[in-house]
């Protein structure tokens, strides 16, 4: 597990290597992370599949936000990895000290009963404000940042993509008359 | 090494900055223009909703990068933190060419006449420096008028029976409406109100060589992919480049203004492109580095004579920062209204600009921008879940059918919310940062509460089914918005810089952007920015006497 590496300086190969070399799950599917460990990452998608929930649309989970997280904490959000580590950690704690198992094994109520809690709680609320925050813009923000996968959530919002370009049709006579896409 | 003197430099090719240079060069003065970011393309539009000027939770999208230039900000406990340039609590205006006027929203207000006579019309505001500009209105109106044409403004504001006199309309007509606009408009006209469109530095049709708006959604915050917004970079400093006789220097950081022994301004000292340390020797200098870094700037320039800094004499160089109060509604309609024509912004009012009872000034109030998916998460009604099922029930419900209205509140000026350089945090180049600190006035809050309240009513009579206001706090303003930190006025003891931008005791340096305003109107203050330079430029061109000034 490459905790601490540079993934720009990383080359393909070599990241795949030390990807087989420990075989770690990010996420529900087989992949590599950069940043959280195997227990870390497992912590992550069960946090993400409660901030933004599967329904009739996919939610954070089948979006990659756990990849999005991954990849900013190795890259722009490197400051907040300390801030990640602890975090994931001390909720882990709590549900072991409240309920003798981690977060992700308890069940969907338990762990939004726990989350409620949290948001009382001024040790732990500032990391989750982060979180959620951090899991929107991987949801909402644009698939290149490695989360919104095939962007699901403008899917959902019905946000056109990508936009149609020349639509503007002029009727200076009567500029009020113009083309109305919505019509 | 020594590079060949110059009649002026000017630091900073922003809204400011580059029309002082086009009007200078074109006088035949030969100038420098230093700019501290890069010179950005169409091309650099990217559309990343994540990293742009609006939205910088990854970075800021043109400028100034995180690494290099921290601030430091006092919170309203006293509490000190170093911030980078994306982080909150900056108050980042972008480091390009053309400023803030490469990736705006591009509202082209004129100020009202009683913007520049705040005290006169309102008295004094306990806590606050609240004061008349030495200019008027009219003194500004050619040169508003010459803003609008040269760097073109679409909008058409005959319908505002409010603004100020003026002697020619916009030279282009404004974009068709969307329908938020074709929903608002009647219900202003029902409650009584003067609906009309805004003026916008944006090509509603073919101007100045370039295409018209193609209403995309990625507008403010972003470059224009088609460069149909009109900014400096695309209008005056290819101008004045062409004159032949003004060299634009990029990533160029300026260290300090040099003063000479008889206290006059002698050049500056700045770190160029490959940090090397420069000296550009000048006639005269101009600062147009937006409010809180011309602050910094000539607070950073101490000499013998000046040991406080340059043009701080009387201790109001920093002081008066100001920015805008955004405060509004959201409302949601019975059914979509989404039609994703961009730049959404089109309608307004200027009714509750002043004229309010018992409220000194007030705000132009207008429908919002589009709202990118990722910026309308945080939009949700207080005390409504932030995250869940139900939040998302709240995004997919809500995305479409929701209408923005806000407007700037006219901030009542504090003295004590101040730009001042820090004893101990220096940025890349060893430069001591700026350290922002003060709050809002009471007043300010006051008034932008109104505000809020004003435009929920609008929404609901437009026929929204459910209303929630956007509020402010007392934080410190200032943002992309920021002015006022070199305040003009004909006072040397309580002001920085004459009625002509001329600081009051070194008569060859000028300050000439947002950092002169005395007040900043109810409006996005870019057009006045850009006046204002139009203004000085002409004075200080009328007055240039082949190596100094008359």
């Amino acid at each position: 597990m490459p905790r601490s590496s540079k993934p720009r300086s990383i080359r393909r190969r070599t990241l795949l290597a030390v990807g087989a070399a420990s075989a770690v799950a990010c996420g529900s599917r087989r992949r590599f992370c950069r940043f959280f460990s195997d227990e870390e990452a497992r912590t992550v998608e069960a946090l993400c599949a409660q901030v933004i929930p599967e329904d009739q649309d996919a939610g954070a989970v089948t979006a990659g936000v756990v990849n999005f997280l991954d990849k900013q904490l190795a890259g722009f959000y490197k400051p907040l990895q300390k801030v990640y580590r602890r975090g994931i950690a001390e909720i882990d704690h709590r549900c072991i000290a409240f309920g003798g198992k981690k977060f992700a094994d308890l069940p969907a109520s338990a762990q939004i009963d726990l989350l409620h809690q949290i948001e009382k709680d001024p040790d732990l609320l500032p990391f989750f404000n982060l979180l959620v925050d951090h899991v929107m813009q991987g949801f909402y923000g644009d698939p290149r940042h490695g989360g919104n996968r095939d962007r699901v959530s403008w899917k959902m919002l019905g946000v056109p993509y990508p936009p149609v370009r020349g639509r503007l049709r002029y009727d200076l006579d009567n500029p009020g008359a113009s083309e109305k896409p919505w019509g | 090494m020594g590079l060949r003197r110059v009649n002026a430099v000017i630091i900073g090719a922003g809204a400011g900055g580059g029309i002082v240079a086009k009007e200078l060069s074109e006088a035949g003065l030969s100038v420098v223009l230093l700019e501290r970011g890069k010179w950005y393309s169409p091309f650099d539009c990217r559309k990343d909703d994540l990293r742009n000027q609006r939205t910088c939770v990854l970075g800021n999208g043109f400028g100034p990068d995180d690494e290099r230039n921290p601030r430091v900000t006092v919170d309203l406990h006293g509490r000190e933190r170093t911030v980078r340039a994306s982080g909150p609590g900056y108050n980042n205006n972008a480091a390009c060419v053309g400023g803030g006027t490469f990736s705006y929203g591009a509202m082209a207000w004129r100020y009202m006449e009683k913007d520049f006579r705040m005290r006169s019309t309102y008295g004094h505001i306990e806590g606050s420096t609240l004061a008349d500009w030495p200019v008027s209105y009219q003194d500004l109106e050619p040169y508003y008028e010459k803003a609008e044409w040269e760097i073109g403004v679409s909008g058409d504001v005959s319908g505002d029976p409010f603004h100020a006199p003026r002697r020619k309309p916009l030279p282009m007509p404004p974009l068709p409406p969307n329908r938020e606009y074709e929903i608002l408009h009647p219900a202003a006209k029902r409650l009584g109100l003067h609906p009309f469109d805004i003026p916008m530095l944006r090509n509603s049709v073919p101007y100045n060589g370039r295409p018209a708006c193609m209403r995309c959604r990625w507008c403010v915050g972003f470059a224009c992919e088609v460069d149909a917004k009109c900014g400096t970079h695309n209008t005056v400093i290819p101008k004045a480049l062409a004159s032949g006789n003004c060299e634009l220097r990029t990533e160029c950081v300026v260290k300090q203004i040099e003063t000479d022994s008889r206290g006059r301004v002698s050049g500056i000292a700045y770190f160029d492109a490959g940090n090397r340390l420069q000296y550009q020797a000048a006639d005269l200098v101009v600062v147009s580095c937006g409010a809180i870094e011309s602050a910094r700037l000539l607070l950073n320039s101490k000499s013998k004579f000046f040991p406080r800094g340059l043009g701080n004499r009387h201790d109001w160089v920093g002081r008066n920062l100001q920015g805008h109060t955004y405060t509004g509604a959201f409302g949601l309609m019975p059914a979509p209204i989404y039609d994703d024509l961009g730049p959404g912004a089109g309608i307004a009012i200027c009714d509750y600009n002043h004229g309010n009872a018992g409220l000194a000034g007030g705000a132009m109030l207008a429908n919002e921008f589009i709202r990118l998916p990722y910026q309308f998460v945080s939009m949700v009604p207080a005390g409504k879940p932030r995250w869940g099922k139900a939040h998302k029930d709240f995004m997919r419900d809500a995305y479409r059918r929701a209408i923005a209205i806000q407007g700037p509140t006219q901030e009542m000026p504090v003295f004590d919310s101040r730009v001042e350089v820090d004893p101990a945090i220096k940025d890349f180049w060893g430069i001591p940062v700026a350290r922002l600190s003060g709050s809002r006035h009471s007043h300010t809050i006051e008034i932008s509460s109104v505000m809020a309240g004003r435009a929920e009513a609008w929404l609901k009579e437009a026929g929204a089914i459910q209303t929630w206001r956007k509020l402010s706090g007392p934080g410190l303003s200032a943002g992309q918005h920021q002015a006022g930190t070199c305040r003009m006025g004909d006072d040397p003891a309580v002001s920085v810089v004459n009625r002509y931008c001329q600081v009051h005791d070194v008569d060859n340096l000028f300050v000439i952007d947002a950092s002169v305003h005395v007040t900043n109107g109810g409006f996005n203050p870019v057009l006045t920015i850009m006046a204002i330079a139009y203004y000085a430029s002409d004075r200080l061109v009328r007055s240039w006497k082949g190596r100094g000034l008359a």
